[in-house]
């Protein structure tokens, strides 16, 4: 099945770039979280960051969708400098998150969470929603019809009227999945989506990373399991004590002498 | 015998029964039965039952807005009030013989239903002022503003005498007019269209309470299930998780802060229209508490909770309380304690002492209601919700401790 998840991206070139994150640093007070990182994340790829825990990578998650704005640096995204955007402005502009700790809307229903997805690519003001124009039911069917779509891509459509918390955690990790899809966007920031997973689970995550990937997303993941990372990444930054300590593709990563130490410790 | 099972299953709370439908179908009835009751009950002397109903109509009106900002949004409004004294004020400003001993030396009289919006409007505009710079503020810290908002307001009423008369309020104000109007059996006339048509009859007051009542509900519910409605309760959820799907945070909660305090602006227009008076008094911190506790107890966002617990608190604090001492000194006489009635040495009477009793009475009967129904009487199905799971948490925990003890 496909859906018309993304708005159409031109297509891919050699070096058309999604996201570029150039000398990007953040400081809380006199702790250096991200410390001069820059890379580029192609444009119809999977990119993996990963690292020890501690190493800075949620926090450049959080500084790409404004959640902290960078201290220095520029965040490039398809080529306008989106560093300090506000998180509603970054979502409208086409790139969507999860979140390590799910942050579902817990006490709304698996639905609900998906339509709130759709807020930015929605437009019903006040006075339609509450006079219910014919502008708004219409938005209101298809805003249901797409949300009911995408909970089918995803595989929880069975669970569409139950509250979100009262879903299974994998169910909830891929309702976070659907909700930011929801927003149609160009790239999507997954935060450790396999964590937590049965080896069966972390298959199924996979193939719905391909699907996700076919729709025309490019996918930027933040992963601990090296499975996951090595089979479906195309390229990986490593960051640790918030440098860039190695960047390329899998099979080059994996040889890095500094990535070894960076993960068994020095002498290994 | 199936209604009877009906109503168990809804006050149990069963999550396959919607209770909303049947609590409107009897709002609806009893709205228009009870005039008929009151007239009949007292033989042709219920205007006062029915101006009661139609004051309680306001506090309506103020918990459905407060609803929105609370119940929807999940932001603490402490100082609710002050938007009530602004549209009040605003129609006493608007509507009567005050601005003439003011600066200004001119009466303005606008229409009554004109200066509704416009009351409307101020409140919004008020409310748009005071959240622009605090809605940044999380929880406890709006609490902690708002309540300071809702202390100023009616102070600076009090105290601004020049424009406001101060303490002793502004008075005579317009007796509200609508354009056109419908006579009819009910106001005991034959059936025609009117113009300019005199609010004064208590029945005449309560239908326009009823009919504005009706219009607000349906709208509050339209937005409970819009595009706005659902970014509110996400926000209530889990605001960064809202930012990053494309919801403007600070934008959708100055909304729900600004229809909120329309509905208290509208409201006050109404009140002041009604009572003809305003004064810096009836706009206390102990008004915004009341309408936050109709909420609370009714059931927190849902919308015919919320009118059943206004309609309850209302009944309680201005209907039972005052009239316990008297009730009190029935009681006593006929169960033979009659002695209990005249003051006697330190004993001042069983009147005087209910009197005094009063408000101790009346936090009982909050935490009996609340222990007893915490998810308030009609709780939306998120309220539910989270304390039945409360409740199969710890069982569950104990499930594990059994299981590890056999």
């Amino acid at each position: 099945m496909t859906v018309a998840v993304a708005a159409p991206a031109p297509a891919p070139t050699a070096e058309d770039h999604i996201l570029r994150i150039e000398h990007v640093t953040k400081r809380f007070g006199g702790l250096v979280a991200v410390d001069d990182v820059s890379f580029d994340v192609k444009r119809g790829e999977v990119f993996a960051l990963i690292g020890p825990n501690g190493a800075g990578k949620t926090t450049l998650f959080n500084s790409i969708t404004g959640i902290f704005p960078p201290t220095e640096g520029r965040v490039v995204f398809e080529g306008r400098d989106i560093a300090g955007a506000k998180p509603h402005q970054a979502a409208a502009l086409g790139i969507a998150r999860t979140f390590q700790n799910i942050r579902l809307f817990e006490y709304m229903s698996a639905l609900d969470n998906v339509r709130v997805g759709q807020h930015c690519r929605t437009n019903s003001k006040l006075w339609d929603s509450l006079f219910k124009t014919p502008h708004e039911r219409k938005e209101e069917v298809a805003i249901t019809e797409r949300a009911t779509e995408l909970l089918e891509f995803v595989g929880i459509e069975k669970h569409a009227e139950n509250y979100a918390r009262n879903l299974a955690y994998g169910q909830q990790r891929r309702l976070e999945i659907a909700r930011a899809l929801a927003t149609r966007p160009h790239l999507l920031l997954l935060d450790e989506p396999a964590a937590g997973f049965t080896p069966q689970e972390k298959v199924e995550l996979m193939r719905l990373v391909d699907k996700i990937l076919a729709e025309g997303i490019t996918v930027f993941l933040i992963e601990h399991d090296m499975k996951v990372v090595m089979g479906i990444s195309r390229n990986i930054a490593v960051l640790d004590h918030g440098e860039l300590i190695a960047l390329g593709p899998p099979e080059v990563i994996r040889k890095d002498q500094r990535v070894i130490e960076a993960y068994l410790g020095k002498g290994a | 015998m199936r209604i009877w099972r009906l109503v168990r299953k809804i006050w149990e709370t069963d999550p396959r029964v919607d209770p909303n439908p049947l609590v409107y179908a009897i709002l609806t009835l009893a709205a228009i039965l009870y005039p008929v009751w009151a007239q009949v009950s007292t033989g042709g002397q219920g205007d006062f039952l029915i101006s009661v109903l139609a004051d309680a109509g306001v506090y309506i009106l103020l918990a459905i807005g407060l609803n929105v900002v609370v119940g929807f949004a999940g932001l603490l409004d402490l100082g609710y009030a002050a938007f009530f004294a602004i549209g009040a004020y605003t129609y006493a400003f608007l509507a009567s013989d005050h601005l003439v001993v003011t600066p200004l030396q001119e009466a303005v009289h606008l229409p009554f239903w004109i200066v509704l919006f416009i009351g409307l409007f101020v409140a919004a505009a008020f409310g748009l002022i005071l959240g622009a710079p605090t809605l940044r503020l999380r929880g406890d810290y709006l609490a902690i503003v708002t309540l300071g908002f809702g202390e100023i307001v009616p102070r600076v009423f009090k105290n601004l005498s020049v424009w406001t008369s101060g303490v002793n309020g502004i008075s005579a104000l317009d007796k509200p007019v609508l354009p056109v109007w419908l006579n009819g059996p009910w106001s005991g006339d034959p059936l025609e269209v009117v113009q300019n048509f005199k609010i004064i009859s208590p029945m005449a007051f309560y239908v326009v309470m009823v009919l504005l009542l009706g219009i607000c509900v349906v709208l509050v519910n339209n937005l409970r299930r819009s595009r706005v409605g659902r970014a509110w309760m996400a926000v209530r959820e889990d605001e960064v998780a809202a930012a990053a799907m494309g919801v403007n945070t600070v934008r959708i909660k100055l909304l729900a802060f600004a229809i909120g305090a329309a509905f208290s602006g509208f409201a006050g227009s109404f009140y002041g229209a009604k009572l003809s008076l305003v004064s810096p008094e009836n706009f206390g911190f102990s008004v915004s508490i009341t309408i936050l506790v109709m909420i609370v107890l009714g059931g927190m966002g849902n919308i015919p909770g919320v009118i059943i617990g206004s309609l309850l608190i209302y009944g309680i604090t201005f209907l039972f309380l005052p009239a316990l001492p008297p009730l009190a000194e029935e009681w006593a006489t006929n169960i033979g304690l009659g002695g209990l009635v005249p003051p006697n040495g330190d004993w001042p009477g069983i009147g005087q002492e209910m009197q005094r009793l009063k408000f101790l009475i009346f936090g009982a009967i909050l935490v009996l209601t609340m222990l007893l129904r915490p998810q308030g009487l009609i709780p939306s199905r998120v309220r539910q919700q989270e304390l039945r799971k409360g409740v199969q948490e710890d069982m569950t925990i104990e499930d594990v401790n059994a299981e590890t003890t056999a």
